[in-house]
């Protein structure tokens, strides 16, 4: 089996485990949730898989190098790392409902990598740029990152579903304590905000070990110092005017819709950022 | 006499707005929004361009915003000098109390705000409190790294600390902004950033500045001995690769290969690899056909060099090379020229476009020349810039990130365990509080309870 066969399964894993989750909570099936664990274990565990094949057939190609020096790689590779983060925040908690909003985005995005006409799987050789081992630091911190980004998101909408109210009955009053969802909202973007800072320093030594300049305001760079202003705004919101709940829950959501454009939108301003085009 | 007092006053509310976290959010979420404009609106381009994409009027007015060059636009600068401003203000503002608080050598502690925390824990063990005292003080020293403990009338009562100093942690990450602002307009005032390219075996002295017009003279010349690129298989560009000497005073003085990511760095000057390109050949082989006897000739031609044509026909000399020629005002892209001499007639310029052989058959003459090989010379494209606000922005880098792990992961955190006699047997407060990650320590005391029951 080559690296493709086996991430075109994953992403069918994590469509699998997204599905049990949802069901868990939709249909109150604990043993469906349980199973959820387990199928997103093994996601992950094929998705690792997958990426260090990857790295191997490169090599075999002669073209070694890690895979993460495009869009379809650092997809499969955010897939990964959302799992790995979620994984853990259900071990810390012990709640499985917000698996129902977390792997689901796993799955989008290795689905995004797989299925959409737009994106390449071949494994193509580094352009020169890219021949650097910052390039390794970046990306991985950025994806740390931004899948720390990605699950705040999933949780601060089950927030705002749940609307702040308590509820006796129904799917939303499964959906943990509104305490909670706050609490790991805020846990994740201080997680998410340190790698996103590690992220932005590396590419700018790496920018800087390339083309001798470690800011140049392209759209790439400037979007991810937005983010990175958004995320900045929550924190000191909420360590020093005491932001909670709801508020905090639309920062993290507009945070988010920031990191997605960093990530997506940039490719279809004017301007070049080599890494992450489309191809 | 109430004159006299306004000036503090006013003075007093300036410090206060400027160390306002209100102002922070304002003026960082003033960033966000305009920094978008510039990544909608591609920067430094030409004024045609502009034109060409906004209309005349929207290019006016866009021009007055400073839309065009916006991150070094007054406005933008203004913004980024708030966020200084508001920084050093508030850290000024703040950092006395929270020195007070983080220096204290001896740290005082109320044993009665604690035996008020909700979350406190409370057990009952066999031992007495002096045996416990010992076991307790000797697990909490592992853990926490100050620990006193107090008698107290039919008892004692432990406090210990740690991570006082991460109160710090703010200060930390706002020092890095300012090192980082402050690297960033060292760099902008004594820096600069240009290119140049050069021919394989020149050599130059200065180079372009980046969106000027201008030239900077280098106090050094560089050299181009040589370049190669590579390319995949595909067709994808695998590795540019100059070598480059530095002379000064017209003597050697450094030598390196330089690729994309490995520069050269020489007295504070940074050499990168970027670009590069065909430039002038100097030497054509020509394919001459003669239409009479059909027959092919080969030569070999120095641009400026004439050569005697085949079959007594005339002479020909190799005049120039051009990258993108223009015949009838199109682009047919590397050339030569040539001046072809009858024997009897007028001189007639010839035009050997290195894309297409059978150009010259246009003239209809007695023999058609080609290229049929050339050497082609490449120049690289060198980036040349010198910014001494680099060391002071990578501490920046490094002083912030270790400031965000401790702004954000640690906290102080403060326990306390009272235990008092009782009939027979001791009963055992535990409590504790952090600054930050509140259900952290909540968990954590619960753990610390566990395991005192467990040893005791
Ligand atoms: C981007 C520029 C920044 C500006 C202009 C800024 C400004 C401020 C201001 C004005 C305050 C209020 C100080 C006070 O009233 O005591 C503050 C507090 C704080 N800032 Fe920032 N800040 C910036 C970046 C950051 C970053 C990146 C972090 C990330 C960890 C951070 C963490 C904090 C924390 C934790 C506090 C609360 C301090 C305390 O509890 O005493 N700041 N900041």
């Amino acid at each position: 089996m080559n690296s493709s066969a086996i991430l075109s399964l994953t992403t069918l894993v994590y469509g699998l485990a997204a599905f049990l989750y949802i069901f868990a909570w939709v249909f109150k099936k604990e043993i469906a949730g349980r199973v959820g664990t387990w199928v997103a274990f093994l996601g992950m565990v094929g998705n690792l898989a997958g990426i260090i094949l990857r790295w191997i057939e490169s090599y075999q190609m002669g073209i070694g190098h890690a895979p993460l020096s495009n869009l379809y790689e650092s997809l499969v590779f955010f897939a990964m790392t959302i799992t790995v983060i979620y994984l853990v925040v259900e071990h810390k908690y012990g709640n499985r409902i917000i698996g129902a909003f977390a792997i689901p985005l796993a799955f989008l995005a290795i689905a995004y990598a797989s299925l959409s006409p737009n994106i390449n799987d071949k494994i193509q050789p580094l352009i020169p740029a890219l021949k650097s081992n910052w390039l390794i630091a970046h990306v991985v911190t950025c994806f740390i990152g931004y899948a720390a980004f990605a699950i705040a998101f999933g949780v601060s909408i089950m927030y705002i579903i749940k609307g702040g109210t308590i509820r006796e009955e129904g799917v939303l009053s499964r959906l943990p304590d509104n305490k909670v969802l706050d609490e790991l909202t805020y846990q994740l973007i201080m997680f998410g905000f340190l790698f996103l800072t590690g992220g932005i320093i590396t590419g700018a030594v790496w920018a800087n070990s390339a083309w001798g300049r470690y800011w140049g305001w392209d759209p790439k760079e400037t979007w991810s110092l937005i983010t990175w202003f958004v995320y900045s705004t929550l924190i000191h919101a909420r360590m020093m005017r005491g932001w909670h709940g709801k508020r905090i829950a639309f920062l993290s959501i507009l945070g988010f819709m920031a990191v997605i454009f960093t990530y997506f939108g940039v490719n279809l301003l004017p301007g070049l950022h080599s890494y992450g085009a489309m191809g | 006499m109430e004159k006299k007092e306004t000036p503090p006053n006013f003075l007093k509310s300036i410090w206060r707005f400027f160390a306002t976290v209100k102002l922070t959010v304002a003026v960082l979420l003033s960033l966000a929004v305009t920094s978008v404009i510039g990544t909608v609106i591609p920067q430094n381009q030409s004024s045609a361009a502009y034109i060409d994409a906004f209309g005349e009027k929207l290019f006016r007015i866009f021009g007055l915003l400073n839309f065009f060059d916006m991150y070094h636009s007054w406005w933008f600068q203004l913004l980024l000098i708030l966020l200084t401003v508001n920084v050093i203000v508030c850290s000024l503002d703040r950092f006395p109390v929270i020195w007070k608080i983080v220096s204290v050598k001896n740290p005082p502690f109320n044993v009665r705000n604690f035996r008020s925390d909700a979350k406190k824990q409370e057990f009952v063990s066999k031992k007495s409190p002096n045996v416990l005292r010992k076991i307790y003080e000797s697990f909490i020293r592992q853990k926490f790294r100050y620990c006193r403990v107090e008698g107290t009338d039919n008892g004692w009562c432990l406090f210990g600390e740690k991570g006082r100093w991460t109160r710090l942690g703010a200060y930390i990450v706002h020092l890095s902004i300012i090192f980082l602002l402050f690297g960033g307009l060292l760099g902008s005032v004594f820096g600069f950033e240009g290119y140049v390219n050069i021919p394989e075996g020149e050599t130059v002295d200065s180079i372009w500045l980046n969106n000027r017009q201008e030239r900077h003279q280098l106090d050094f010349e560089i050299r181009c001995e040589d370049f190669d690129v590579s390319f995949y298989e595909s067709g994808a560009p695998k590795e540019y690769r100059s070598l480059i000497t530095i002379f000064e005073e017209g003597q050697p003085v450094f030598k390196k290969n330089i690729v994309v990511n490995d520069p050269i760095r020489f007295k504070g000057i940074n050499i990168f690899q970027s670009s590069y390109g065909t430039d002038a050949a100097d030497t054509a082989t020509l394919d001459i056909t003669s239409r009479k006897s059909g027959l092919d000739y080969i030569k070999k031609v120095k641009i400026g060099e004439t050569i005697e044509l085949p079959e007594g026909i005339g002479m020909f000399s190799l005049k120039k090379y051009s990258r993108n020629a223009l015949f009838r005002g199109h682009d047919i892209g590397e050339s030569f020229l040539g001046i072809l001499r009858p024997k009897d007639g007028n001189p007639i310029e010839v035009i050997l476009p290195t894309r297409f052989p059978g150009f010259d058959k246009m003239r209809k003459g007695e023999l058609i020349i080609s290229i049929r090989d050339y050497d082609k010379r490449y120049y690289t494209g060198l980036q040349v810039t010198h910014d001494p606000g680099v060391p002071v922005v990578y501490i920046g880098f490094i002083i912030m990130i270790l400031g965000c792990f401790v702004t954000l992961f640690m906290s102080h955190q403060r326990i306390c365990i009272e235990t008092i006699k009782t009939e027979e047997n001791s009963r055992v407060m535990v409590a504790g509080t952090a600054n930050k990650n509140k259900l952290g320590m909540q968990q954590k005391i619960k753990k610390i309870t566990e395991n005192l029951q467990d040893h005791s």
